[in-house]
């Protein structure tokens, strides 16, 4: 006949490690934040370094001296594959910019531009997801003659769709709510009511948005690399270090293609964790968890 | 006659884990101190304003509270202390719940076959029979699906899903919202019929003159607090209620002179100590912003300082 | 009447989008600035040549004619089942096609029903279960393919079963120096265990994560909540309700896969140098051969546009709201 109390499974776990849910996301994301950081700045000084040919020192296995090995020119794999992937991130970053920015303009105009202009948004959202990622992909970069024009463009314009999608959701949705309803009849201007009601809701969603769009660009990005379309060999795109690894992979040169790649995993699961623990951040009803 | 008690519920607490501005966590208390008993054959009405949080004195007692919430206090189902593990085996079957609105139907599921569980055989099919029949419900309506059905049908639905068991405890969230003044009542006497076949029937509503014409006590609940617990002959004029807010109440109703009081109940984040009531009440004074103790009155419950 | 209508409506928007995806194709091709006879025929090629002749093959690919025009006789030819001839295999695209969609069918049905099969149950399971160890296991596991780079996966197991195992071939469909008539069913499948497996393991995530979002929707609806009340068992709780309600989005999530995973045999294939529809779309990317891509971007694009339209067409069958007119609410 005693009390009983149903404690909380969640409440008991904070206790314990005494960090809640959201200083533990924050943790995350500033770590994540610092890694890609660190890549970048990394990459611009090993520019030198990356290029370095020395035929004494071919095909060396990892070791204390080359964490990653070295390739069969003799090159430091750590420092190309460092360099490579500040190349990858800057890429990415900016098709991914490009994309959102497609992707916001044609959200909004297919949201507030009246029936036809959704329809049209709609007809070619479904028309981009109607060619394979890859494929289209392909399509762009032999449009431009391949380079690094061909690949911006080309994932910018493969990647605005869901984006886009979500972003006409959210301003569909804003547009019904009453207090844009009221602000409406109160007489206020459509910029005021863009800038002071609707902005401070889509703004968050953007940028999260945005930031998840950088990990999907980068994989594109290496994969278009990877099959020969995109950079040349003269910069080091992960994509292309790891298809010259292909090369020499069956001779048992497993390093060349082992270390880029995890490095280009950890990447991408970082900007994952920046843009989901944001999102967690972002979202008012994480308040209840 | 001494009836059994079937239900009591001494000293529940409910409160929801939230965060404030920022890192900070925080305990949002939804139900505070709240104690009743339902024995057999009783209606019992717990009474609130809409967003008082009183759905949750269900879901608590079903033990099925969102993960983010948690409960203190005791409850007894027939005199035992109602653990997890008892609900888990009780509920269902002894302990039943209606839910309050069709969201709590599987859109996907033909109604005859959601009220019998997915387990349609020949017992189970002759009792749904009977109890469509009872409630008038075309046979057709089993083969249907509840995006089909209208409000009162729905409602009646939601009732057959508790007859199908043979229940000892009803606890029925809401039961009339949205239904027009006739089907409610009908409602209502569903759940009557069922407290008269013997089962403890708990009605959560914001209705109070519909749990009058059929509850045998009404509890009036307001901010998280329990301010009363009468019987429902209490409420057949103003003096045998205790508490000033049932008071208050008691004069909204059109008959008695349709009198409204100023101000709105106050959010759980910024109540007042003391008496929730205190800033509405016009005996208020420097003792109801202490401790107010829940004390027996005339066979009754009330929490306020005065002696009414 | 009203399917009838519904389907007519659906294929009248499909044709229409791949009419719109051959324009887009067709137009981005145009705009390519490598010269078609430099790179189909050679600048060698093309130097030994007389003028009459390289006026010729100007003409059969359309040198100086506008681009509308070329387009339309190229919509003609398609119309008709004339893709054209493809320069990079000297031979006419349909064989071509024919050959290389039966190899990455076989790949990509594969992976598309043990990526699909294995996702959903997956994403089920940790849905049902939210925050307990299965499901942290499976959204690790999602985190981790979907931020692996498909090429550098099938790599790892190049590597791993081909090279230092020696189990499985490290590439092509059939054994080198085998006639393909000699090509037995088992070579075969000898040969796409890898691709098909890696394929599979990349399709998984994808799929395992949109189920599991679902799932948690429908966890968190209020009949999963009075099927709770009701003393309904975990197990039981999910064969009346759960999957019930996830079928038909997962039922759209596979169909939508399609895509996905026609973009990740492009890659896969590349690295196991199986001759499929996507090594065949890089190769006529990377020399120009255009009859080829264009046919695959209108072959691939049928295969989306096709399994979108029955995903709707199914999702009319699945759902009963659709299926008996009501409005959904």
């Amino acid at each position: 006949m005693k009390a009983f109390a149903k404690k909380q499974k969640t409440g008991l776990t904070l206790k314990k490690s005494g960090w809640n849910q959201r200083q533990r996301l924050l943790f995350w994301l500033i770590a994540a934040v610092l890694f890609l950081m660190a890549v970048c700045i990394g990459g611009m000084f090993l520019d030198e370094a990356a290029k370095t040919t020395d035929f004494s020192r071919k095909n060396i296995a990892p070791c204390l001296a080359y964490p990653f090995g070295t390739d069969w020119l003799g090159r430091n794999m750590f420092a190309r594959t460092i360099r490579g992937l500040s190349i990858s991130i800057v890429i990415g970053i900016s098709a991914a910019a490009v994309s959102a920015v497609l992707a916001f303009i044609l959200g909004v105009v297919s949201a507030t531009m009246g029936k036809a202009a959704d329809t049209m948004v709609t007809w070619f959202i479904d028309l981009v997801m109607g060619i394979p990622h890859m494929l289209l992909l392909i399509l762009v970069c032999v449009a431009c003659g391949r380079g690094l024009k061909g690949v911006i463009l080309g994932v910018a314009l493969t990647h605005w769709t869901s984006l886009a999608r979500l972003i006409r959701g959210e301003v569909l949705q804003l547009k019904e709510q009453q207090y844009i309803k009221m602000a409406r009849k109160l007489g206020k201007s459509n910029l005021y009511i863009a800038m002071k009601h609707m902005a401070p809701h889509l703004f968050p969603q953007f940028v999260v948005g945005l930031i998840l769009l950088f990990p999907h660009a980068i994989l594109h990005e290496s994969g278009i690399t990877f099959l020969g379309f995109g950079l040349s060999n003269e910069q080091p795109a992960i994509g292309i270090i790891l298809s010259e690894a292909m090369k020499y992979m069956i001779t048992g040169k497993w390093w060349l293609a082992l270390f880029p790649g995890l490095m280009l995993v950890l990447t991408v699961v970082c900007f994952y964790a920046i843009g989901e623990n944001l999102r967690k951040l972002v979202d008012p009803a994480s308040a209840h968890k | 006659m001494e009836r059994k008690k079937i239900l009591e519920i001494k000293n529940m607490n409910i409160s929801f884990c939230q965060y404030q501005k920022g890192m900070r966590q925080e305990e949002l208390p939804v139900i505070r101190d709240l104690s009743l008993s339902v024995h057999e054959g009783e209606m019992v009405a717990v009474v609130g304003s809409s967003g008082s949080g009183k759905s949750l004195l269900a879901h608590g007692v079903m033990g099925i509270l969102p993960y983010n919430a948690s409960m203190g206090g005791e409850i007894l189902y027939r005199g035992e202390p109602l653990t997890e593990k008892r609900i888990r085996k009780l509920r269902g079957k002894e302990i039943v719940m209606v839910p309050q609105s069709t969201s709590y139907l599987d859109p996907l599921m033909k109604v005859g076959t959601q009220i019998c569980k997915g387990k349609k055989d020949l017992v189970r099919q002759k009792k749904l029979d009977q109890i469509f029949s009872r409630y008038s419900l075309a046979k057709e309506v089993q083969e249907q699906y509840p995006f089909e059905l209208s409000g009162g049908m729905t409602r009646r639905v939601m009732i057959s899903t508790a007859m199908i068991e043979n229940p000892r405890l009803v606890i029925a969230d809401e039961p009339t919202p949205g239904l027009h003044q006739k089907a409610a009542k009908s409602a209502m006497e569903h759940f009557r019929e069922l407290a008269d076949m013997g089962a403890g029937v708990l009605i959560i509503t914001h209705d109070l003159e519909l749990a009058l014409e059929t509850a045998d006590r009404v509890l009036v609940f307001y901010a998280g607090y329990t301010l009363e617990d009468a019987k429902t002959e209490d409420f057949c004029k103003e003096e045998t209620l205790r508490h000033p807010y049932t008071k208050a109440l008691w004069r909204a109703i059109p008959k008695n002179g349709f009198q409204y009081i100023d101000g709105v109940q106050p959010y759980v984040k910024d109540m007042p100590s003391g008496c929730p009531f205190a800033p509405r009440c016009s005996r208020c004074s420097e003792k109801c912003h202490g401790e107010i103790p829940y004390r027996e009155v005339n066979g009754g419950y009330v929490r306020c300082v005065y002696d009414s | 009447m009203k399917t009838a209508k519904f389907i007519t409506k659906q294929m009248i928007k499909m044709f229409l989008l791949l009419l719109a995806v051959s324009i887009v194709a067709f137009a981005l091709m145009t705009a390519s600035p490598v010269d078609p006879l430099q790179a189909n025929v050679g600048q060698t090629a093309l130097g030994s040549m007389s003028p009459e002749q390289i006026q010729k093959l100007e003409e059969y690919w359309g040198v100086g004619q506008p681009p509308v025009q070329r387009y339309m006789a190229w919509l003609k030819d398609f119309i008709r089942g004339d893709m054209g001839v493809s320069l990079l295999y000297r031979q006419d695209v349909t064989k071509v096609i024919a050959v290389k969609l039966a190899n990455s069918l076989f790949l990509m049905i594969i992976a598309w029903v043990m990526s699909g099969l294995l996702g959903f149950i997956l994403g089920a399971l940790a849905g049902m279960n939210r925050g307990k160890l299965i499901d942290k296991v499976v959204r690790g596991y999602c985190l981790l393919i979907s931020s692996t780079p498909a090429f550098w996966i099938a790599m790892l197991f190049l590597i791993i079963f081909g090279v230092w195992l020696k189990i499985l071939p490290i590439g092509l469909s059939v054994p080198i120096g085998v006639e393909a008539s000699g090509v037995t069913f088992l070579d075969r499948v000898y040969h796409a265990i890898l691709p098909a497996f890696t394929l599979s393991i990349t399709g998984i995530s994808n799929i395992a994560m949109h189920t599991r979002e679902k799932m948690i929707d429908i966890c968190e609806s209020d009949y999963m909540l009075f099927a709770k009340a009701r003393g309904e068992s975990t197990w039981e709780i999910f064969k009346n309700h759960g999957f019930r309600n996830v079928l038909a989005p997962a039922m759209t999530l596979q169909f939508a896969s399609i895509s996905e995973i026609f973009g990740g045999s492009v890659l896969v294939e590349q690295v196991f140098s199986y001759p499929g529809l996507g090594q065949a779309a890089v190769s006529a990317g990377l020399g120009s051969d255009m009859p080829l891509l264009m046919a695959i971007t209108m072959i691939s694009a049928l295969l989306v546009f096709g399994g979108n339209l029955i995903a709707n067409l199914l999702y009319g069958v699945i759902d009963p709201r659709i299926r008996r007119g009501g409005a959904v609410r």
